[in-house]
């Protein structure tokens, strides 16, 4: 265990880890002292300057995020003396920024407007012309860089050194004319890119895909988690409704990590197409569906996916398992599932919850095929009908294959071919369309949240199961 | 030509032997007693050594003037933290105003040598690097002969000796920035702690020192450290070297003890070009603020200058005659600042851009009074809230000449 100390900050007492420095300490206690270049896992280079604040027995002002607490150091970073400092590193930090808010994404979100607001000086003296450099340049598949906008924090930098490890960004030049770019003969499109935009604290850095699509403010966020693999990141889910004629139409604008740092690229920008490809209407009654698998359930084989919620796992068993007393299922990741996995987050399974699903059994006691041995029963006749849940076997074993079925069922949210071939298409929510709990590979459980209102006829997996079963 | 004067300094030190010919050359070094304070140092043993430089009162040459044995004493011990530790030789003299270690590597190679192979004695180093700024190319090469003459008569011991070459940057001359330059990054200084002499090179325990200070050593060794202590000042030991330019009738270097007035070292220079009036001081390089033509006597030690405002810095005096126009110095210095910010943090990078343009305006006949105000406050908003002292720098010498000079800068920042 480390020592505690307990350190004064504008007259309130603190706690902090010895050695922890005193814009970490308050930032934990849910202080703001500005920065730019402090990130908690990118460390402190201290060169924005932003964070100084007043020490009692030291004649300069200190930056806090270099600054360790110890034992009865008394700190203020409101007084006079500390604001002066402060809003005297902003005025400079903004000498030759455009201030192009009218036109920058990062309007609304932005460090340099943010602190402003409280510390600015909001009288100009500046007479000069602002020095120039580039705009617009595109860095890669999903970042855009406008060197005028920069402060020069090395956040960017920082991460593609220690966290991407991929190296792609340097600052280039001296003095004033300094700027970050792409280091000769890179693109940067390591696994992570997205989060710079993320992480770059003014408007240098942003999405490609989130450009000139919808003002911050007019987005609602939604406490989520990723579905795009079994690491299941926490996120928060940024949708547009309540100006439908933005972001091209499209509700969910954009994904941003939450609790943890970071988030893959192939999570933060795998679902961009969310409202596409939608089911729409029930076609059928469900009694029908009822009494078709009720004839078939000797002959019926069960794909399932494992991006089922808890709550649907549930529901699903209880159906399938204990109702139906169905023998063939498939929830394995088959090669539609599955992808490249590194040590930082991404997973193989590029699904968020098998786990639940094993939980239940599936995959332990509950055996799993593979899809070529359901395509050899499916071939051999001892599978007649399929149930396939948000899964896409026309893709996989071909269409004509699935030809030789007497009875096909597609239940999920996007059509796909295998929902263009099917008898009955029960139209389900995606899971921003619904709440429900994820089980991470880890066993974690987490709950994610409705950001958006169903579409159509969409209702929640488990409550179709239920419905179904219900009339059996 | 010996640019000394001999009447003002009676016992050189370091330039003692500079008209003796061919000095660059090991044999001639020798016959002087060249390598007589090394042997002795090696003789003496570790503590006698650290003792007398202890006593000498000798202070870092390269412009902070921190006490030498002190910055030594706090490397670790070779029991606290085993492994390699350093020394490094800051040759990379970009201040402008500054050139006297060019002039001694230029004139005594080995005199450098010798003091470097004592102070790597002195902590126990045994792998020495010279980092000498790119332009210097002459000094380079007469440093190479010298150390390949120097590693050929064994004079080296177990100790290795690299020679670095900047690439042009004034920032590299300052101890972090150096350490970072020769590891191959970019010049952006550190933040200590950890102080080099704890953490440096490759983070192992490293001595930075200045050309000059290491060139005092071999003299210190062989006189002792109280016959060093008493030419200077009760605080600052020894001699030390002026870089004379600007409006003088003779520039050039001039050795004189800590503590001289500042008169005389500009009467040692032949007085005011042409006659003319005196108007200012710079007194150790670009960076220490401005004395007036009142100040001259200023004494010259490390504390002298201090009382007026002032640095001994790096001893590069610059003198201004009446004719000049204190605007154009502070854009001059301004302009230099900016080129050579290492752009690390802001204040600086913006700051230093934003006084040389609002300076440029003023020379265009564009000033205004606000800008007096601006250049005062955000001046003093730069200096002491930056990563280092050329941050400061660029807070300080203009609002000093303002100060200083303030009819000058009515002249050309008015409504
Ligand atoms: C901007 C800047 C530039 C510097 N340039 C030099 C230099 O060129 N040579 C030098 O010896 N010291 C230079 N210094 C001082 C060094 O940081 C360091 O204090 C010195 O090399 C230590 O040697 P000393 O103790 O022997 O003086 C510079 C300092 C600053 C702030
Ligand atoms: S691009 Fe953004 S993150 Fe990178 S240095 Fe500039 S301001 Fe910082
Ligand atoms: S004060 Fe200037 S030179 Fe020093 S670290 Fe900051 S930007 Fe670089």
């Amino acid at each position: 265990m480390t020592k505690k100390v307990t350190f004064t900050l504008d007259g309130k007492a603190l706690e902090a880890r010895e050695g922890q420095t005193v814009l970490e300490a308050a930032t934990d206690a849910g202080i703001m002292i500005p920065h730019y270049c402090w990130h908690r896992s990118l460390g402190n280079p201290g060169n924005c300057r932003m964070c100084l604040v007043e020490v009692e027995g030291t004649p300069k002002p200190q930056v806090s995020c270099r600054l360790p607490a110890r034992e009865g150091l008394v700190v203020k970073s409101l007084s006079p003396a500390a604001k002066r400092a402060q809003t005297s590193a902003l005025e400079l930090h903004l000498v030759d920024h455009p201030l192009d808010c009218p036109v920058c994404d990062q309007s609304g979100e932005c460090g340099l407007q943010d602190y402003y607001m409280g510390i600015g000086r909001y009288v100009s003296v500046l007479r000069e012309d602002k020095a120039h450099a580039k705009k617009r340049q595109v860095l890669g598949p999903h970042i855009v860089l406008d060197q005028e906008r920069c402060i020069l924090c090395t956040r960017c930098t920082r991460f593609v050194a220690q966290i991407s490890k991929s190296h792609e960004l340097g600052i280039f030049g001296r003095g004033h004319n300094e700027a970050v770019d792409l280091v000769p003969g890179r693109t940067l499109d390591n696994p992570y890119s997205g989060n710079l935009a993320d992480i770059c604290p003014v408007g240098a850095l942003t999405d490609r895909d989130f450009r000139f699509q919808v003002r911050v403010w007019y987005l609602d966020e939604t406490e989520s988690i990723c579905p795009g693999c079994s690491r299941g990141c926490p996120i928060s889910a940024h949708t547009s409704t309540q100006r439908p004629w933005h972001n091209k139409g499209r509700r969910l604008a954009r994904l941003k990590p939450r609790v943890l740092d970071w988030l893959c690229d192939e999570g933060r920008y795998g679902f961009s197409d969310f409202d596409s490809d939608r089911l729409g209407r029930l076609t059928a009654p469900l009694s029908e569906v009822r009494s078709a698998l009720q004839t078939h359930r000797d002959d019926l084989a069960v794909v399932a996916s494992g991006s089922l919620s808890n709550e649907d796992w549930k529901a699903f068993k209880s159906l399938f398992v204990d109702k139906l007393k169905v023998k063939r299922f498939l929830f394995t990741p088959e090669p539609d599932q599955v992808g490249s996995e590194d040590e930082l987050l991404r997973r193989r399974e590029k699904v968020p919850n098998l786990e639940g699903g094993r939980a239940l059994g599936f995959g332990t006691e509950i055996k799993s095929l593979t899809w070529e041995s359901l395509g050899q029963d499916i071939a051999g006749g001892r599978v007649r009908s399929l149930y396939v849940v948000d899964r896409d076997p026309a893709k996989v074993l071909g269409e004509k294959l699935l030809h030789k079925l007497e009875l096909l069922i597609y239940q999920g949210p996007r059509m796909g071919k295998t929902g263009g071939l099917a008898r009955y298409r029960l139209p389900a929510t995606d899971w921003l369309e619904e709440n429900g709990h994820f089980t991470n590979f880890q066993g974690k459980i987490q709950e994610y949240r409705q950001a958006l209102k169903p579409l159509g006829d969409a209702r929640p997996d488990w409550k179709i199961f239920a419905d179904l079963e219900a009339g059996l | 030509m010996n640019p000394l004067s001999q009447k003002s300094r009676p016992d050189p030190i370091l330039t003692k032997d500079f008209d003796e010919p061919r000095l660059q050359e090991l044999e001639t070094y020798r016959r002087l007693g060249g390598y007589e304070g090394l042997k002795k140092a090696l003789a003496s043993g570790r503590e006698k050594l650290m003792a007398e430089i202890g006593k000498s009162n000798l202070r870092g040459l390269g412009g902070a003037g921190f006490a030498t044995a002190m910055k030594w004493s706090t490397v670790p011990s070779e029991e606290k933290n085993p492994g390699p530790r350093f020394v490094v030789v800051n040759c990379d003299e970009s201040e402008p105003g500054c050139f006297k270690d060019r002039v001694l590597v230029t004139k005594n190679p080995h005199q450098l040598i010798e003091g470097l192979l004592i102070a790597a004695y002195a902590i126990d180093a045994r792998h020495a690097f010279i980092f000498i700024r790119g332009e210097y190319e002459v000094q380079y090469k007469i440093l190479e002969k010298a150390l390949a003459e120097a590693k050929a008569a064994g004079l080296l011991g177990a100790c290795s000796i690299e020679l670095m070459r900047g690439a042009g940057a004034y920032i590299s001359g300052l101890d972090t920035a150096l350490l970072e330059t020769m590891e191959g990054k970019k010049a952006w200084p550190r933040q200590p702690p950890p102080f080099p002499t704890v953490a440096g090179l490759m983070g192992r325990p490293t001595v930075v020192n200045n050309v000059e200070t290491l060139s005092m050593l071999p003299h210190i060794v062989e006189n002792g450290g109280d016959w060093f202590a008493k030419l200077g000042t009760p605080k600052s030991g020894g001699t030390v070297l002026f870089s004379v330019s600007g409006h003088v009738e003779k520039p050039g270097v001039y050795e004189f003890p800590m503590g001289v007035p500042l008169r005389e070292i500009l009467a040692a220079a032949g007085g005011v070009k042409g006659g003319k009036k005196l108007k200012a001081v710079i007194p150790g390089g670009v960076s220490t603020p401005v004395l007036t033509a009142d100040e001259l006597d200023t004494v010259m030690d490390f504390e002298g200058p201090r009382a007026k405002g002032s640095f001994l810095g790096a001893g590069g005096v610059i003198v201004l005659d009446e004719t000049t126009d204190m605007v154009m110095v502070a854009h001059n210095i301004e302009r230099f600042l900016t080129h050579e910010s290492c752009g690390q943090c802001t204040p600086c990078r913006q700051g230093s851009f934003w006084h040389e343009r609002i300076l440029a305006r003023g020379l265009e006949g564009g000033g205004t009074a606000q800008d007096l105000a601006t250049l005062e406050r955000v001046g003093e908003n730069i200096t002491g809230k930056v990563i280092c002292a050329l941050g400061d720098t660029v807070g300080v010498v203009t609002r000093a000449l303002m100060k200083k000079f303030p009819e000058d800068f009515k002249a050309k920042f008015h409504d």
